[in-house]
């Protein structure tokens, strides 16, 4: 073979060796957030602080998984990490309890879509409760 | 509307299709879309803003009861809404404000530990809380230890004569005499005195606990301790010469307590209880500023603008639905407005309007029995006009009860 052939031949499996792993590096950008985890901050006013030991803000990671977190699953985590006592006076069923206002980084969560809302890296989630004081 | 009252209306595209803000035309859908994927704009949080101060000033001028100048008490209870009250208050004095407020404040803070068997440090750390927030307004404050109704004379259970009824135009006449002399014949705002946290006597706490709990009910004790509530506001506003006590209840919590009293057989009081002034104790007028705003509004104002306030606990703090007929109803109507969000409104103005004004006609009578604890007028009269009055409210309330069911089931 002409050594022209050679180099193409040299050339093109190199070519091939940074495709396959550019070929890896593609496949794998979509998906690159299952290996992150999730950072958010979670905050409770208004007396709801008194069911977490009086903490009012927590900076909370959550653990990676293969679908993005929503507010549903996020109180199912909240109420088996961070709640310390009568569970029946922050959450009632799937949702919170009547009188509980939540925000999602200041908007109320009725705009966003309530539970199915999908949580994104950084959002700030605030619990109020509005059963409490005048 | 406002943007929190989007949770009146199922579909919040429908709530794209009206104004957010009833004196500004927004843009409600891009104001929308901007709060689903961004941070609250500014634009809409001084719209919010400039809406709440005004409905705030709105009420006090529409009702013409706070002459300039007047000295007024405001009750702080340290909760959201009172601590909100106070920022209104604060707002409407500013320099900068438009059309400003006239009145001369002061705050008065019930230190009801005691009641809720709190230690002594823990009442302490909570008054001091409470201190720094007074002194960063700038207003005289009075923190009052519960104990002291135990040391109150018996003319705070007396109606006082109240001063004679002006005719309407009295108030715009005040009000262009205080603008003509820039408010200069008119008392100024006090400095706030250094005051030392007031001590308490052991055996006054124990004495008020002992009160306490020879109450039977949870019911009967939270009515019980407003009764000595309203009793220590009213004879801090006679000795320190304030004629105006402000309360900071909200819509909400005046919905429920419309309930509660009719439960508790206090419906011909309703009036007095949950209308915008009261003055049963006839020389100190009680006035709910607040009573506009939905706990949800006041919650959300301020958590936007991080309106400082203190979560105390009270006896009611972690107890069960039916721990007493006032947790039951506030239960029953947070319960309702998730699925059916007028409820609020509902309960609040077609009664509680309504009888204010069925009331004030019969209080006009003399020389009426009234009761000792709450000085209301007693209701002993069997006519057709309280029949009436009880079948409205009764009616409305079997209708809310149905409506649950329904919704349950």
């Amino acid at each position: 073979m002409p050594e022209s052939w050679n180099l193409l031949h040299d050339l093109g499996t190199g070519l091939r060796d940074r495709a396959n792993i550019l070929a890896v590096a593609c496949i794998d950008v979509p998906t690159w957030r299952s290996w992150t985890t999730w950072v958010t901050s979670v905050g409770f006013r208004g007396g709801a602080e008194l069911l977490f030991n009086g903490v009012k803000k927590h900076h909370v990671t959550l653990p990676s998984q293969s679908e993005p977190w929503d507010m549903k699953q996020l109180l199912v985590w909240i109420q088996r990490n961070l709640l310390k006592e009568r569970p029946e006076l922050f959450v009632q069923g799937d949702s919170v309890r009547p009188g509980i206002l939540v925000l999602i980084n200041d908007a109320d969560w009725e705009l966003m879509g309530e539970l199915d809302y999908q949580l994104q890296d950084q959002d700030n989630v605030v619990f109020i409760s509005t059963l409490h004081g005048g | 509307m406002l943007l929190c009252q989007v949770d009146f209306l199922p579909q919040w595209r429908r709530a794209a299709q009206k104004c957010v803000c009833t004196w500004r035309s927004c843009e409600v859908l891009a104001c929308l879309q901007w709060l689903c994927s961004h941070p609250v704009p500014v634009s809409f949080r001084l719209c919010f803003k400039d809406f709440f101060i005004h409905k705030f000033k709105a009420v006090l001028g529409k009702n013409r009861i706070i002459f300039p100048g007047e000295k007024v008490l405001l009750a702080v209870s340290g909760g959201p809404s009172s601590c909100s009250m106070l920022r209104q208050v604060q707002e409407g004095l500013s320099q900068k404000a438009n059309k400003k407020l006239r009145f001369v404040p002061g705050v008065a803070f019930i230190d009801e530990g005691a009641a809720i068997g709190q230690s002594v440090e823990e009442r302490q750390r909570t008054v001091a809380e409470l201190q720094a927030v007074f002194q960063a307004t700038g207003f005289p404050f009075y923190i009052l230890p519960l104990e002291q109704v135990l040391d109150l004379p018996a003319s705070v259970v007396a109606t006082n004569p109240s001063p004679s009824e002006q005719p309407a135009s009295a108030y715009k006449a005040a009000v262009h005499h205080f603008v003509e002399t820039d408010g200069s014949n008119f008392p100024r705002p006090q400095e706030p005195k250094k005051t030392l946290l007031p001590r308490v006597q052991e055996s006054h706490t124990l004495m008020l606990q002992q009160l306490l709990g020879s109450v039977k009910t949870l019911t009967a004790r939270e009515e019980l301790l407003n009764t000595l509530r309203q009793h220590l506001l009213v004879h801090t506003a006679r000795t320190e010469g304030y004629s105006k006590l402000m309360l900071g209840d909200s819509c909400t919590r005046l919905a429920v307590k419309l309930l509660t009293s009719i439960s508790l057989g206090r419906g011909a009081q309703l009036a007095q209880d949950t209308g915008f002034s009261d003055s049963r104790y006839g020389d100190i007028i009680l006035v709910r500023p607040m009573r506009d705003y939905s706990a949800k509004e006041v919650a959300y104002y301020n958590h936007l603008f991080t309106v400082p306030y203190v979560v105390i606990p009270s006896v009611d703090t972690k107890t069960v639905d039916k721990a007493s007929i006032q947790r039951l109803t506030e239960s029953f109507v947070t319960k309702l407005q998730t699925d059916f969000p007028s409820t609020v409104s509902t309960i609040y103005r077609l009664t509680s309007e309504k009888l204010q004004t069925a009331c004030r006609k019969r209080s006009g009578a003399d020389g009426c029995d009234r009761c000792l604890l709450c000085l209301c007028s007693l209701d002993t009269a069997v006519g057709e006009s309280l029949t009436h009055t009880g079948v409205t409210v009764h009616i409305t309330v079997l209708h809310f009860s149905f409506i649950y069911k329904q919704g349950c089931t």
